[in-house]
């Protein structure tokens, strides 16, 4: 049983490593409500979810260990984020070009 | 059927599973996408009226609930069963503390009158009317996943501590985690949109 | 191969341990899950059929006859909701896909047997809701089956349940399509490569792929349609600044998705069926399979090609029409290679064939009709007119319809081990073929001249076409008691239909009939690919 779980051949990341990731999530948090204090227009906006990518990218890639996982799955999260976005994308040909 | 457990296949259904739940959330996120289009300055005027200090003391809470899980998983396969049990009760305790984080603001909001349907909405913009109807559905939606994770994490706890998820066996731990980190990827994006638009 | 079992009951034998009802509803043999579907599903498209009489009959005659406007608003929602949520979705995977996908891979069972247990059980709890939905409350939902707001928010007919029924469905078909994705990555057998999968393991897998990433929408669309009735939310109320036509947006996100969730494992279970009976390695079993993956992607792009006439962006309106005819290219992919194969074979004409070349016929109509609405001008025209309730009735039932009934004469017997009288069930295709093909076919004339469908009454000058399409539902009724009495009279009482009766390869017909609740005796070893027939005999 426990041989079938060295399958994904990975060792546990280290406390050490984890509280790093944990200490620049709390960084980019700071980083992001200071940005939201400058008036930059429509650009806030663009912070505000860059910020918010590579946050979701740290917590996606180490916390959820995705990074150490076969490429089957990560193609699927790949696949699933795209047809997310492919749903948001279409519906601005709507919503932006609406007389 | 005889007993046998396919580690890797459980966890290829948890993160299917996840899938799931960011479209989900998608549908939700498309709308928010949609009317801050239509109404920029009704959305902006209406996260001004939202608590910056309450939205990212809940930020930090689910980030550090988020390492705390990710270390119990560590502590697990090092063998480390106390330890383990210690931080899993970490991120429950958050998990609680962002709960009644909630509660507050949202009872602030509707002890303001606002609330769906409420008579003091129905007179503002149509714009910020709709902000907090998304406000409500989206913090809503997502809180009843952080009530949904927080026992799923008491369960997993539990068998930790009857032995039932070891050193040797912790597939259930890892897939407990991975909706943790979930619904922390969720608030990630909620965070911004919903308190610093403004 | 004999396994000297044959005349044995295999999966069917009574459980040790558990006795009678309780060793069907708890059970977590996924053939016993799949047969439990297939009989929820039956049972609803008897209801859904009936409905569908009906409201037929209603329309033979213009004025008021039969049954009054509210109950007739009232029938053809719950034609469509039981139809598309109860019947046809989960038709033809989650009961033939339960059953087979385990067998044609070589398996034990699915990867999460008891996740699929919970799956049906979610089926019959949506199931029951729906139909609560029409007798409490203030009357049965009269909004269609795509509860389309405004109206959806606020008529005082019973909207609510139905739309947590539907939701609860939603969840079910999602839980489905998990456990087959999960099952085809982890649990083939050995020398299973992803090119010796049977086609129909392929169309599987794609369906099981937009049921995970489709249907979530719907559920969350669905929630929010419940919020604002009961919470009174506003988020597509128009006068409180919502729109409306963001609701049809998400609803056809998941919905047009959904028409491939019903069609392609019908173009699967005909991928299977054709070479059998021709002889004959399948033409192209690289391009159907990848298609079956494109029209998965292509048809998740073309969903505002429902909305041509909501008022949407003219930019919109090219964008998706453009898009649309993307879909039709992997279509016509499987299409050709069907014929392809079957040129120059060695056929032999048995049911299973005769309802897989129906397929064909009906696909075609079906699809060549739906360029003419993906095409926006023509669309124009047609939009909300018998036209379209021809096109998906020539689609969904000419399609998927005839493809569950191929795969009910080709399968049964493996499953039952006893087989039907097939003369029978060659007189009740053609009776089905002509009933269907008289019923849809006017309505594309109706269309044209103009009928706007789900209206109550009609200007005289529609009576020929609609009596026409009348005289056709009876027709094709008639066809189908013929071939579901048929076929149950087999099951029961039909000759020992053998392992292999058609002298197929895939690895189903490797096992003895019905298959034993472990489904082989020795875990199969694949060491040739899926229509490879050297070696392999009928074995009656």
């Amino acid at each position: 049983m426990s041989h079938a779980q060295n399958e994904s051949g990975s060792h546990p990341l280290s406390y050490r490593f984890l509280a790093a990731i944990w200490a620049a999530l709390l960084t980019l948090t700071a980083l992001t409500i200071f940005a939201a204090r400058i008036d930059l227009g429509f650009f806030n906006v663009v912070a505000a979810l860059g910020i918010a990518s590579i946050k979701s990218s740290l917590v996606i890639f180490f916390f959820m260990h995705l990074k150490y996982e076969n490429r089957t799955i990560k193609t699927m999260v790949l696949v699933a984020f795209v047809v997310l976005a492919i749903c948001i994308g279409l519906t601005f040909f709507d919503v932006g070009f609406r007389r | 059927m005889s007993e046998h457990r396919d580690y890797a296949g459980g966890k290829l259904g948890m993160w299917i599973f996840l899938f799931t739940e960011i479209l989900l959330f998608g549908g939700l996120f498309l709308l928010y996408a949609a009317y801050l289009h239509r109404y920029p300055a009704d959305f902006n005027a209406g996260g001004k009226q939202l608590d910056v200090v309450l939205g990212a003391a809940n930020t930090i809470i689910l980030i550090t609930s988020s390492f705390t899980v990710a270390a119990s998983i560590t502590a697990l396969r090092l063998g480390q069963t106390a330890r383990c049990l210690w931080l899993l009760a970490a991120t429950v305790a958050l998990a609680l503390g962002f709960l009644v984080n909630k509660f507050f603001e949202w009872s602030a909001k509707i002890g303001h009158g606002i609330y769906p349907g409420s008579q003091h909405l129905l007179q503002m913009p149509p714009g910020e009317n709709l902000f907090f109807g998304l406000y409500y559905a989206m913090t809503g939606l997502h809180g009843l996943h952080v009530l949904i994770g927080a026992t799923l994490l008491s369960v997993t706890a539990a068998l930790v501590r009857k032995g039932r998820v070891t050193q040797g066996n912790f597939g259930l731990l890892e897939n407990a985690g991975l909706y943790w980190h979930l619904v922390d990827l969720v608030w990630i994006f909620l965070f911004p949109l919903f308190y610093l638009i403004a | 191969m004999d396994h000297g079992n044959v005349g044995g009951l295999g999966f069917l034998a009574p459980a040790p341990g558990r006795k009678g009802l309780l060793s069907w509803i708890g059970t977590t043999d996924h053939k016993r899950i799949g047969l439990l579907y297939m009989g929820c599903v039956g049972f609803m498209f008897f209801c859904g059929a009936a409905l569908g009489m009906i409201l037929r009959l209603k329309l033979m005659t213009p004025g008021s006859t039969l049954v009054g406007p509210q109950t007739y608003n009232a029938m053809f929602t719950l034609h469509g909701v039981i139809m598309i949520f109860l019947v046809v979705i989960p038709s033809i995977p989650a009961s033939l896909g339960n059953i087979l996908l385990p067998l044609q891979i070589g398996a034990e069972d699915v990867s999460f047997p008891r996740l699929n247990l919970f799956s049906w059980w979610l089926y019959v709890l949506g199931a029951t809701l729906a139909v609560v939905s029409i007798f409490t409350g203030s009357g049965a939902p009269d909004t269609g089956w795509t509860f389309y707001v405004p109206f959806s928010e606020r008529t005082t007919t019973n909207v609510s349940l139905a739309v947590t029924a539907v939701t609860i469905l939603g969840f079910s078909s999602i839980l489905t399509g998990l456990n087959f994705v999960t099952t085809i990555h982890r649990l083939r057998a050995p020398g299973m490569t992803w090119t010796r999968l049977p086609l129909f393991v392929w169309s599987l897998y794609a369906t099981a792929w937009i049921q995970v990433l489709a249907t979530p929408i719907l559920g969350i669309t669905l929630v929010l349609v419940f919020a604002e009735r009961v919470l009174n939310l506003g988020l597509f109320d128009p006068g409180r600044g919502g729109d409306p036509l963001l609701y049809q947006h998400l609803f056809w996100i998941y919905s047009h998705p959904a028409v491939y969730i019903m069609v392609l494992p019908a173009m699967g279970v005909i991928s299977d069926i054709i070479p059998v009976f021709a002889r004959k390695n399948i033409f192209g079993y690289k391009m159907i399979a990848f298609s079956s993956l494109a029209i998965a992607f292509a048809g998740s792009l073309v969903w505002a090609h429902h909305m041509f006439t909501s008022g949407m962006s003219d930019t919109a309106v090219l964008v998706f029409s453009f898009l649309t005819f993307i879909v039709a290219i992997p279509s016509a992919i499987k299409v050709f290679n069907w014929v392809s194969t079957l040129y120059k074979g060695s056929i032999s004409v048995e049911p299973p064939l005769l309802f897989s070349l129906g397929f064909i016929f009906m696909f075609s109509v079906g699809g060549l009709t739906g360029l003419v609405q993906g095409a926006a001008g023509t669309d124009i025209h047609v939009h909300d007119t018998y036209f379209i309730v021809g096109h998906f009735h020539y689609v969904i039932f000419g399609g998927t319809g005839l493809g569950m009934f191929a795969a009910l004469h080709f399968w049964l017997p493996k499953i039952f081990g006893r087989m039907y009288d097939r003369g029978v069930a060659k007189l009740s295709f053609w009776i089905i073929l002509v009933g269907m093909n008289v019923l849809y076919f006017p309505m594309f004339i109706l269309g044209l001249e103009g009928l706007p469908r789900r209206y109550y009454d009609y200007l005289p000058k529609y009576a020929h076409g609609q009596v026409l399409s009348t005289i056709g539902s009876w027709i094709l009724a008639v066809g189908l008691v013929i071939m579901f009495a048929n076929l149950y009279r087999g099951m029961r009482r039909g000759p020992l239909a053998g392992d292999n009766p058609w002298g197929a390869a895939t690895l189903e017909w490797t096992t003895s009939s019905p298959p034993p609740t472990n489904n082989f005796e020795v875990e199969p070893v694949v060491t040739h690919g899926p229509y490879d027939f050297r070696g392999v005999a009928r074995h009656e």
